[in-house]
């Protein structure tokens, strides 16, 4: 069962290292090791003149073109980082672009534009201070220019909305006429940055940069890319990870209209290629393929579940918290309570599927692809060609979501090898929606048994959580393991840190992982361990506060004096919500908090049952994420939490069976309907004292809040997911 | 030879009969606008009009379209104004990563066509397609916003 699969060693380090992962934990990443390679020569131009250091270039008719290198995917963060450049810079809005250093670019360069990597919440939270100081460099640069132009000292020269003024003399001249001359200047070193405090672009709601393409059909998406002569490959692994292909008969289908090739992929998969996708999927459908599938046909979601149970009690278990003596604390409890709670594997669907277009020549291979992490998708390019990083190139496009699935750049490298076999064609590689489910990555799978402890004054003066299962880094970067544990099965559930502190103060706090890797492939899925440990411990402390006969919230709110910030989210969306006084007839309350990727969040659900079915009247949520970059564009990532983190918990869940995924499309793994998603009232508090991202915190809350409503609507508890399997619907 | 009038313009293909007309229109017509999101009608994304009733063009063969008028989110526009279903998506700021947009713009065009002032639960109960961003509370109100323009 411990399967893990064989790479090309040369492949997985540079391929793994870039990809960054989803935590920040000093590792090289992927521009050291290409640097290392040999990399970083004779690239071509691919940006705007007159640059100005390297994010900001202005063109003479004053456009503005803002480098953006973390990928947008719809969270808003390709908006957000050019309202923070802008602002420094002091331009005009209205002309503001974005364009995009390849990583190849990046490379020659010596990684100037840093990490491309977009997962973790990371795009503004890890690169605001460097892209501000992008643009308060070129504003100075701008204002020398001028100054130089006018023969005055720049320190009496002004700057506002794009124009340059000395007040003195009367003049005034504009970005676009001296971008020119500055471009030839010194780029100033650590320049200072604004207040927050008087942000005018940053800050401010305002509406996203690329809108107009999206509602007209214009928005180029890595699936709408095309080129001259190109073919489309559709694409089968074996139904079973870890599997590969024992035989397939091309001649059954090579004269299937349109059929140009039927190819082995790799050791795990059959392409067929053809004029048009669709004949490429109806011929792969047809194509007699035999499989060794190996040992792991004999794994079922049963019997996972079965070998993470037995790490709820092993001996032997990582240790991530540790605070006083928990289990001496437990033995010696006025009352014991114990629950165990189970998180399946779930599919990030995506609704554009996975896809790539190669074009491969014996001196050069190019890819168009939708990637989170341009460096990672560039690494497999050059992994998978067998070029030479200077012999390569990824040009990004449009993602139809992410949500952490395309960091993973597996696609990009099947790709690369079909092209392969047919050099000077271009190819397009596209899975479709039942290959991307059944032969995906998978959030991970956990169980965790919850042991609490209450003294005689119905105190929770102990807690043992010990969580079973799945690590993701042990799969996708296990250079980022230490000494043998995966540090990110803990997130939300730390000491301390930006990757998820524990918000209650415990006495006796024990938090350990008994380590069991399924054959199934783990990955970041948004919110990644956030999710069912947030889950464990808001629903169980909820299970604490009913032993103890306390309210909740105040139950909470006993054990937060030292987390203030904690403490602040949960405290509004208590307010909002009216939490002191009664829900109205037949309505029920859950509450919850959580902090991870910087942020604190809380969410409190006003829910009603009429049977098997939620009603989910109303969703009050709280972020501080330090710095509100664009509060219209946060308070859509709240809210589209609530969907993505609600889908899951009712509806979502991969079970295997035979080795492979049962669910095959939405009509086995649907996602919420716009008639099922609860009104989201979102409340964002930042305390400008720090930076935290935004596009995952919301979802660790999303499913708790529900959970905890249902408890004090039904007296139930559940505790393994999906809620359809408890036959439990949204009305 | 199969003809289809896509957008007011005639379009001859070369194809089986019964390939879905999603995948016509993607790739021998050429307009990329219509997604494909999962090939069982289920999340909308390849929604456009047929003889003016919105269908989910991944689980329609190209043949039954032969004679019909089809419009794709590109023929939405007219004389280069925007269907105003297009206009209140941009005041209202609707898409993040807009894959599905194409899809739920033709839904609530077809939507305001047979109900011009729709109530929210008319809404919900109409407007069916997947929107993994979780978009829905901005495309309510700007239907409702379509609805009074």
């Amino acid at each position: 069962m411990n399967f893990q699969p064989k790479l090309n060693r040369r492949a997985f380090v540079i391929g793994s290292a870039a990809v960054g992962g989803g935590l920040a934990l000093g590792i090289p990443f992927g521009g050291d090791a290409l640097a290392q390679a040999g990399a970083a020569n004779q690239f071509a131009e691919n940006l705007s003149p007159n640059e100005l250091g390297i994010w900001v270039a202005i063109k003479p008719d004053d456009t503005v073109a803002i480098r953006i290198v973390r990928a947008e995917m719809g969270q808003g963060s390709q908006t957000g980082l050019a309202q923070l450049i802008a602002e420094e810079l002091d331009c005009d809005w209205s002309k503001v672009t974005t364009e995009y250093p390849t990583p190849a670019e990046n490379v020659k360069r010596k990684r100037a534009w840093g990490n491309y990597n977009s997962s973790g919440s990371r795009a503004i939270r890890e690169s605001h201070q460097y892209v501000r100081e992008g643009g308060a460099a070129a504003r100075l640069m701008l204002i020398q220019a001028a100054a130089n132009e006018w023969k005055v000292p720049a320190a009496e020269c002004t700057a506002s909305a794009g124009v340059i003024t000395h007040k003195a003399s009367g003049r005034s001249t504009t970005y676009g006429k001296v971008a020119a001359a500055a471009a030839k200047l010194p780029v100033p070193e650590k320049p200072a940055l604004k207040d927050p405090k008087d942000w005018k672009i940053a800050g401010k709601p305002l509406k996203r940069l690329d809108t107009a393409d999206k509602v007209v059909g214009k928005m180029m998406y890595s699936i709408d890319f095309k080129l001259p002569g190109m073919l489309s490959a559709a694409i089968k692994d074996c139904p079973v990870f870890g599997g590969k292909v024992k035989s397939f008969d091309a001649s059954k289908v090579a004269g299937m209209k349109g059929v140009k090739k039927v190819l082995q992929v790799d050791h795990k998969s059959v392409a067929v290629v053809a004029d048009t996708w669709w004949q490429a999927k109806t011929a792969l459908e047809a194509l007699p393929i035999e499989w060794d599938k190996g040992e792991n046909v004999k794994v079922s979601s049963e019997t996972i579940a079965k070998w993470l149970e037995e790490g709820l009690n092993a001996e032997n278990a990582f240790v991530g918290n540790r605070q006083g003596d928990a289990k001496a604390a437990i033995s010696g409890a006025a009352k014991k309570v114990e629950a165990v709670y189970a998180y399946p594997f779930q599919n990030h669907v995506c609704l554009e599927p996975m896809n790539a277009t190669v074009l491969y020549t014996p001196e050069k291979c190019e890819v168009w692809t939708s990637t989170q992490n341009g460096e990672a998708a560039y690494a497999a390019t050059i992994a998978a060609s067998g070029l030479r990083a200077d012999q390569c190139e990824v040009h990004r496009l449009m993602l139809g979501t992410g949500f952490g699935r395309r960091t993973r750049s597996e696609y990009v490298t099947e790709a690369v090898l079909i092209a392969k076999q047919m050099p000077g064609v271009p190819v397009k590689l596209l899975k479709s929606r039942e290959e991307d489910m059944t032969n995906g990555v998978y959030h991970p799978v956990t169980q965790c048994k919850l042991t609490g402890a209450l003294d005689k004054d119905n105190n929770l003066v102990g807690l043992h959580m010990r969580i079973s299962g799945q690590s993701i880094l042990s799969y996708a970067r296990p250079e980022a393991m230490q000494g043998g544990a995966d540090p990110a099965v803990f997130q939300g559930l730390n000491p301390g840190g930006a990757e998820g502190a524990f918000g209650y103060d415990i006495p006796n706090l024990l938090v350990d992982h008994s380590m069991r890797n399924p054959h199934v492939p783990p990955w970041f899925w948004r919110g990644v361990n956030n999710n069912q440990n947030a889950i464990y411990l808001e629903c169980f402390i909820d299970e604490m506060a009913q032993a103890a006969g306390q309210d909740p919230l105040a139950f909470r709110r006993k054990m937060m004096a030292k987390h203030p910030k904690h403490l602040a989210v949960l405290n509004a969306v208590a307010e909002r919500v009216g939490w002191d006084k009664p829900a109205p007839q037949g309505v029920f309350r859950g509450i919850c908090q959580h902090m991870g990727y910087g942020s604190y969040v809380a969410a409190a659900a006003e829910i009603s049952m009429n049977g098997n079915k939620v009603k989910m009247h109303r969703i009050v949520a709280a972020t501080n994420p330090g710095h509100a970059v664009n509060p219209a564009q946060i308070e859509r990532q709240i809210a589209g939490s609530f969907v993505y983190g609600l889908s899951a918990l009712f509806h979502g869940g991969i079970t295997i069976k035979d080795g492979a995924v049962v669910e095959t499309n939405f009509d086995t793994y649907d996602s919420l309907r716009m008639a099922e998603m609860p009104k989201v009232e979102s409340i964002i508090m930042p305390s400008n004292d720090f930076w935290g991202g935004v596009g995952e915190p919301t979802i660790f809350v999303a499913a708790p809040a529900v959970l905890n409503a249902i408890f004090a609507a039904t007296g139930r508890r559940y505790r393994t997911f999906p809620l359809k399997n408890h036959n439990i619907e949204i009305a | 030879m199969l003809r289809l009038n896509i957008n007011g313009k005639d379009h001859d293909v070369d194809v089986d009969p019964d390939t879905p007309l999603l995948w016509v229109i993607r790739e021998n017509v050429g307009l990329t606008g219509t997604k494909y999101g999962c090939g069982i009608a289920q999340c909308g994304a390849c929604t456009v009009h047929i003889d003016g009733v919105a269908t989910r063009s991944c689980s329609y063969t190209v043949s039954g379209a032969v004679g019909a008028k089809i419009v794709t989110i590109e023929g939405l526009a007219e004389n280069g104004t925007l269907h105003k279903v297009q206009q209140a998506w941009i005041d209202n700021d609707v898409p993040q990563c807009g894959y599905c947009q194409s899809g739920q713009i033709m839904a609530a065009v077809e939507l305001l066509k047979n109900n011009p002032k729709p109530t929210d639960a008319d809404i919900d109960q109409t407007m069916t397609n997947i929107c993994r961003c979780g978009t829905f509370q901005q495309i309510r109100a700007a239907i409702h916003a379509a609805a009074k323009a």
